[in-house]
């Protein structure tokens, strides 16, 4: 077996603190991505959440599920439940998208959820669509994640053999199909509603909103709902074991447990499932469970707390725990659940210009800001980097960030009243969020590591810049689980 | 109406914020119906409830600046040009205006300090990678993003990397090229030809700052309206080979003007430089082009401007080969030879064919002076390729506007628009998927409303009244899906049923058509029709007088008020263009006056039009260009063509709008008009016919009631919606003739001869760039009619018919229904017509492989 399972292995014997794996209880299992598997291992049995569901209303199936306050773990944390109940009544028909297109930097739990549980996900999305009246479910996964298409292929065989998927599920008047369709390497499909063109077989570019929110004009103009792939996948023990059990873990506000997906400098890096609310930063880097500690006795500098897009977070920061609201106000966002850690030999600079690069090339090219500005944004970096700095950069640095994203980024939620107060729309002058995405390093390296830039800008001598892109893994299993920047 | 110049000379930077630079785009008209207040920088105004917030700012004077948005196209909100601060009550953000619907309440501010910012930024961006061409791009002075970088962006750039680099131009298809470097990928032209067009080949490709406009790889931007991308492209990345590097735009002045090509009449602007033509633009008019045109109106110019233009009359010499001459001499004798026809086989020996082409006062000079001065009825403006003057008039009519009123149901049983009356295809387009016009079509082939249409009955040549009859009076066989959902929206339309007729097929007589809508009016008696006739002033050149039986103002000779301009009509009806040209070629007639017509390149029947003119002892030919009739003529008097004259032109809807000279005619060529007027007082020297356009305009507007806007308001047809009104509409339509078709023969193919916008014809023969976009004649046949017959691609089939027979490639192709056999007319290789013989009802045509 390879390390991400042994890690994962690790993860949960010796624990002094009881995490209930509502979701990765699976992941060690060698045959938990089958029929079989599903139903016979893991923390409950498969299937038999669909089962209790099926025995009670649609509404009620909502209710439930907004009751446990199950929030989106895509990115934006909204509470599924009331986005489910945003479709507007009476509008059919309506569409479940499952949003399986993971592809930002240091985000992978998705992949491994897909690879290693495909029914959880399937029951997921059976819950849903019995939930909001879907008799169609479109299931999106990135393309270049092979792997995770064939385990959710096979297993949809499987479940539509059994009667899971299809006509009549299980003998009720409950009828759904599933189709798997996976897009074709970009990034901005994870948008959700670059996803929907893209799943209409166009180029895939966000829609505005207003007016497209999917819940109202979704895909094919139809009221959708979007939901990450982890969301789903919380659903199948949450039926099973009732919204009390649920809540039992993480805070009042965010109740459950989160996959974070941990790279960068520490010893132990891969997949986590942690408790929301009570595991800190400080936990899950050194912990024996899960980061165990900082590679090679080296200190930390830096950590990205949720995705490429959010802010940086310092040593101060390592006490906060992993909690939306917590994680907003302090200035960062705990967005797709990715943490990149990265030690003192890392060059602010450097860092800033890798991630940097990433959003100008994954920039869709719709609106002017991003298209223009994460380029010039790149070439400016590259330019200190390679000796011809000039002591402006950093002002201009600083207002091309203000012209994409006016004002701070992401908008510091008040405190009182959590991420619901972020107000809509986000100050932005782009059309969606990878371009002020682009924006969160500089202003973040800036803000501390000032000092790198201008000793850079003035050095003559270049630092050498590799424009390569560092090499995918095809192969569809992990081989270290890591994502170094 | 005096040349406006191009561009202002007002010093840009000191100019208010809110100028709305000339793009000639501006919010569609609107009704308010549903009243809002808004707040817009302080100002309270009334607004429509859910217009865009762009629009309502610009009706009210508040010009928020813009790049993607156009006021005819599906938002996209892609620049982030034209975001404002607006506050729905949360606050104050900033929001596209160009994708806010506005609503009550609302409060904007469009010049707040954050606002200026996100200008600067915006402009900032776009100019870091565009290339510094100002002076060497055909849109520098012309160019929104200029004009915006002069009114709100930063006075210089921050940007000192490399710019961007692309190979300049590229061809994206004959006619266009495109600049990636100049692009600032809007979206209006990959929009236009997808969503207005619907020709989607051009695409974005490539991502973020790669991002380019481009075709896939051999599949050429080739959509007949191309032209459309070049004018709305906010910079000039999109060049049109017509006008690339011919003038700089302050140097061109503009006229507005109507566009002659075809009879929907789109409204265009005619600019030039130096005398010579150089660009039309679409203008917006509501209820016609909404901006915009088709590329073979839009580079019609170039016949005009070419070499080939007639300079000064030819008179055929001794050795028989035409030879300028001066205008004396050449009028003299034209007026000589009508005299004497007069003198000794009476007016009717002199016969006029055409006017169609002309404007308004030219036809109604040369109807004046055949029916007044010489004292003919043998008038004809159509070429046996229209329907009876009575037919186009009188049949009530619908506007554009109308045929495409959201909701309603349309019979289409015309031409191809795409090929004929390419504008009007894209308003039935926007009217089919944005407004929910359902269209019903019955004809032998697949037309441009291929995606279109609701529900495609095939019928072939002759059996349309059959398949009306079917779909109205006899409930359609259930078995028959096709017929019956026909049949249910049709009966679902009830009276408001909107009927388009024309002449699909050139090788189907006008009977045919015309017993089609006798079917139609008895099962539906509130049915509104449309005529649908290719020429773009038939209708005018009918009203003013040029057809059989009839005065100018649509009425019957009989019933012609007598005035003191027409004091005298001819005694005796003539005939039109097939009676005349039987008359011509059984020698009855001395004088045949074609004007601006090309009866051997034109007539159903050229071997009739051949031998017509070749009996003819004197034919007259009145044109801009040396047409094939022209070649065989033997006077031919150089005419002045478009937007080398004023005047007027009425569109297929009966709408009259102003043709405006912008130019001189070549050498010593001269209107039609006055051309009729010289002809006149050398054959009665006691007769003048008018002495201006204006004043030719101003006697036919008083010869009748429907004319009476027109008559109290002359300037009326400058705008660019025209005045509506047509005369005739009292007029009775002609009895319905017996229709009888050939016994069925499952030996034979009937034929359909129908026209493709880019042909052999005269004008496009002298255009540079569109000469070469006519395909060679094809015959076309059903898959399941070809395999029998063993045609591969392009095996050369011989078609005979009773009349003649032709050989050419063959083709199969399902756009054709089962039993027809299509051949494009004025094609190069092969010519239908030799098939065809006047008065046929169908021509049934044997195939065999050659
Ligand atoms: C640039 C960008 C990339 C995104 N990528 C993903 C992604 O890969 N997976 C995902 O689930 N959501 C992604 N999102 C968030 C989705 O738009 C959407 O909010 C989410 O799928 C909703 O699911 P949830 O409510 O279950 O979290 C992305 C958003 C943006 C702006
Ligand atoms: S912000 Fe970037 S990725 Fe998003 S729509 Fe604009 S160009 Fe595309
Ligand atoms: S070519 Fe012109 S119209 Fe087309 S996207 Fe570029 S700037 Fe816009
Ligand atoms: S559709 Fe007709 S009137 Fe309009 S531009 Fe084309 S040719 Fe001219
Ligand atoms: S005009 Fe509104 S975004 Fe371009």
């Amino acid at each position: 077996m390879n390390a991400i399972v042994n890690r994962l292995g690790d993860s949960t014997t010796g624990s002094g603190e009881d995490v209930p794996l509502i979701v990765s209880s699976r992941f060690t299992e060698p045959a938990g991505h089958t029929l079989e598997g599903y139903r016979n291992s893991g923390s409950y049995r498969g299937y038999e959440g669909l089962r209790s569901a099926l025995e009670r209303s649609p509404s009620e199936v909502g209710e439930i599920v907004k009751e446990a306050t199950l929030l989106g773990r895509g990115g934006a944390g909204f509470p599924a439940g009331v986005k489910w109940g945003f479709c507007p009544p009476d509008v059919w028909p309506r569409y479940i998208v499952v949003n399986g297109d993971e592809s930002e930097p240091g985000t992978y739990k998705d992949r491994v959820l897909m690879e290693r549980d495909p029914h959880q996900l399937i029951e997921g999305c059976l819950l849903a669509a019995y939930a909001i009246g879907a008799a169609q479910v479109f299931l999106y996964v990135r393309g270049e994640m092979a792997h995770a298409q064939e385990r959710i292929a096979a297993a949809l065989n499987e479940a539509y053999e059994a009667n899971l998927v299809g006509r009549n599920i299980l003998g009720s008047d409950f009828s759904v199909d599933i189709v798997l369709t996976w897009g074709a390497g970009a990034y901005i499909v994870g948008e959700e509603t670059a996803l929907i063109e893209s799943l209409e077989g166009n180029r895939g570019m966000p829609r505005l909103k207003p007016p497209f929110f999917p819940a109202a004009k979704g895909l094919y103009m139809q009221p959708t709902v979007v939901n990450n792939v982890e969301t789903l996948s919380n659903l199948p023990w949450l039926f099973e074991h009732g919204v009390n059990a649920f809540r039992e873990t993480g805070t009042e506000s965010s109740p459950g447990t989160r996959l974070i997906a941990l790279s960068g400098h520490v010893n132990n890096p891969g997949v986590f499932e942690v408790a929301q609310g009570t595991t800190t930063f400080r936990d899950l880097f050194e912990s024996p469970r899960y980061g165990a500690g900082i590679r090679n006795g080296h200190e930390l500098k830096m950590f990205i707390p949720g995705g490429a897009s959010a802010p940086w977070f310092f040593s101060e920061h390592l006490d906060i725990p992993l909690e939306a609201r917590e994680v907003g106000p302090a200035g960062s966002m705990l967005g797709s659940g990715a943490v990149v850690v990265m030690d003192e030999t890392t060059d602010a600079v450097r860092a800033c210009l890798r991630l940097v690069r990433f959003f100008a090339r994954e920039s869709c090219g719709k609106c002017t800001p991003c298209r223009e500005g994460t380029t010039w944004e790149e070439q400016i970096l590259t330019r200190i980097l390679e000796g011809h700095g000039r002591p402006s950069d950093i002002d201009l640095l600083t207002d091309i960030g203000d012209n994409i994203s006016p004002g701070p980024y992401p908008v510091a939620a008040d405190p009182g009243s959590g991420l619901e107060a972020v107000p809509f729309p986000p100050r932005q002058t782009t059309i969606c969020p990878l371009g002020p995405s682009s924006v969160a390093p500089i202003t973040s390296a800036l803000r501390r590591f000032r000092s790198e830039f201008t000793d850079k800008i003035k050095r003559r001598d270049p630092i050498p810049v590799s424009s390569e892109p560092v090499p995918v893994n095809h192969a569809g299993e992990f081989d270290s689980g890591a994502a170094h920047v | 109406m005096s040349d406006a110049p191009k561009t202002t000379d007002a010093p840009k930077t000191d100019a208010p914020k809110t100028d709305a630079p000339n793009t000639g785009e501006s919010p569609k008209p609107i009704e308010i119906t549903d009243p809002v207040e808004i707040n817009v920088d302080g100002e309270q105004l009334t607004v429509q409830n859910g217009e865009l917030l762009i629009d309502a700012c610009e009706r009210n004077g508040t010009y928020i600046p813009r790049f993607c948005y156009h006021p005819r196209m599906n938002p996209v909100g892609m620049c982030r040009m034209c975001l404002v601060e607006v506050d729905s009550g949360r606050g104050p953000a900033l929001q596209p205006s160009c994708m806010i619907p506005v609503s009550a309440d609302m409060s904007v501010d469009t010049t707040s300090d954050a606002v200026a910012k996100v200008q600067d930024g915006v402009l900032e961006f776009l100019l870091a990678n565009h290339p510094l061409d100002c002076p060497v791009c055909d849109k520098g002075g012309e160019c929104p993003l200029q004009d915006q970088t002069y009114a709100y962006g930063p006075g210089e750039s921050r940007f000192v990397e490399e710019k961007r680099h692309y190979a300049k131009p590229i061809s994206l298809s004959e006619t266009v090229y495109m600049d990636r470097e100049r692009c600032i990928l809007c979206d209006r032209c990959t929009r236009f030809a997808d969503e207005v067009a619907g020709d989607p080949l051009i695409h974005f490709i490539n991502r973020g700052s790669s991002t380019e406009v481009n075709t896939f790889p051999d599949q050429p931007f080739s959509s007949y309206f191309s032209g459309n991308t070049v004018q709305i492209c906010p910079v000039g990345a999109l060049t049109a080979k017509p006008f690339r590097f011919k003038a700089r735009p302050w140097d061109l002045t503009v006229k507005e003007s109507t566009c002659t090509r075809c009879s929907v009449g789109c409204r265009i602007t005619v600019e030039s430089s130096r005398d010579e033509v150089l660009r039309y633009q679409g203008v917006d008019s509501d209820s016609v082009n909404w901006s915009w045109l088709c590329d073979k109106g839009r580079f019609g110019f170039e016949a005009y401007n070419s070499p080939q233009r007639l300079r000064e009359p030819l008179v055929r010499d001794a050795e028989g080969e035409l030879a300028p001459v001066r205008w004396s001499e050449a009028l003299g004798l034209a007026a000589d030879q009508i005299r004497r026809a007069i003198e000794s086989r009476g007016p009717a020996s002199v016969a006029v064919i055409g006017g169609a082409r002309s404007t308004n006062e030219g036809a109604y000079a040369w109807a004046k002076l055949a029916k007044t001065v010489i004292g003919t009825d043998n008038c004809d403006a159509q070429l046996g390729d229209g329907l009876p003057a009575e037919a186009v008039l009188g049949l009530s009519g619908l506007t554009i506007d109308e045929l495409c009123a959201p909701g309603g149901t349309v019979l289409w049983l015309g031409p191809d628009p795409l090929e004929e009356l390419p504008v009007l295809q894209l308003r039935l387009r926007h009217a089919v998927i944005n407004d929910g016009v359902r269209i019903v079509e019955v004809g032998s082939r697949v037309t441009g409303l291929r995606d279109l249409v609701a529900q495609r009955i095939a019928a072939r040549p002759g059996e349309t009244p059959g398949v009306l009859r079917q779909l109205f009076e006899t409930a359609p066989a259930s078995g028959d899906t096709g017929l019956a959902t026909a049949a249910a929206l049709l009966r679902e339309a009830g009276d408001d049923l909107r009927v388009v007729v024309g002449r699909p097929n050139l090788a189907e007589s006008e009977d045919v058509v015309l017993e089609s809508i006798s079917v139609l009016r008895s099962s539906v008696p509130g049915a509104r029709f449309m005529t649908a006739l290719g020429r773009a002033n038939v209708r005018g050149a009918i009203e003013a007088g040029l057809a059989p039986g009839l005065a100018p103002g649509g009425v019957s000779l009989s019933n012609a008020a007598v005035s003191d301009a027409w004091s005298t009509v001819p005694a005796e009806t003539g005939s039109g263009s097939a009676g005349i040209l039987e008359a011509a070629a059984a020698g009855r007639i001395d004088v045949l006056v074609l004007l601006g017509a090309d009866p051997i390149s034109d007539f159903p029947d050229r071997s009739l039009a051949r031998r017509a003119l070749a009996a003819t002892p004197t034919v007259i030919s009145v044109a801009p260009l040396l047409d094939a009739s022209a070649a065989e003529a033997r006077i031919v008097l150089a005419s002045a063509a478009f937007g080398e004259v004023d005047g007027t032109t009425t569109n297929l809807e009966g709408r009259v709008t102003a043709v405006t000279q912008k130019v001189n005619p070549p050498g010593t060529a001269r209107p039609d008009w006055s051309i009729a007027s010289e002809l006149a007082v050398r054959i009665d020297p006691a007769v003048e016919l008018g002495r201006s356009a204006a004043a030719l305009a101003e006697e036919m507007w008083s010869l009748s009631d429907a004319y009476a806007e027109l008559a109290e308001r002359p300037e009326s047809p400058s705008g660019p919606e025209g005045v509506l009104c047509s005369a005739g509409h009292a007029l009775e339509l002609p009895a319905t003739p017996d229709v009888e078709l050939p016994a069925p023969d499952s030996y034979s193919l009937r034929l359909v001869i129908a026209r493709k916008l880019y042909d052999g014809g005269t004008l496009l023969a002298a255009s540079d760039s569109s000469a070469g976009l006519a395909d060679d004649a094809v015959a076309l046949l059903n898959p399941a009619d070809a395999a029998p017959l063993g045609v591969q691609n392009a095996t050369r089939v011989k078609l005979t018919s009773a009349n003649g027979n032709v050989t050419l490639p063959a083709r199969a192709d399902d756009s054709v229904q089962r039993g027809v056999v299509v051949v494009h007319h004025n094609l190069a290789g092969a010519d239908a017509r030799s098939l065809v013989a006047a008065g046929d009802t169908v021509c049934d045509v044997r195939a065999e492989v050659a």
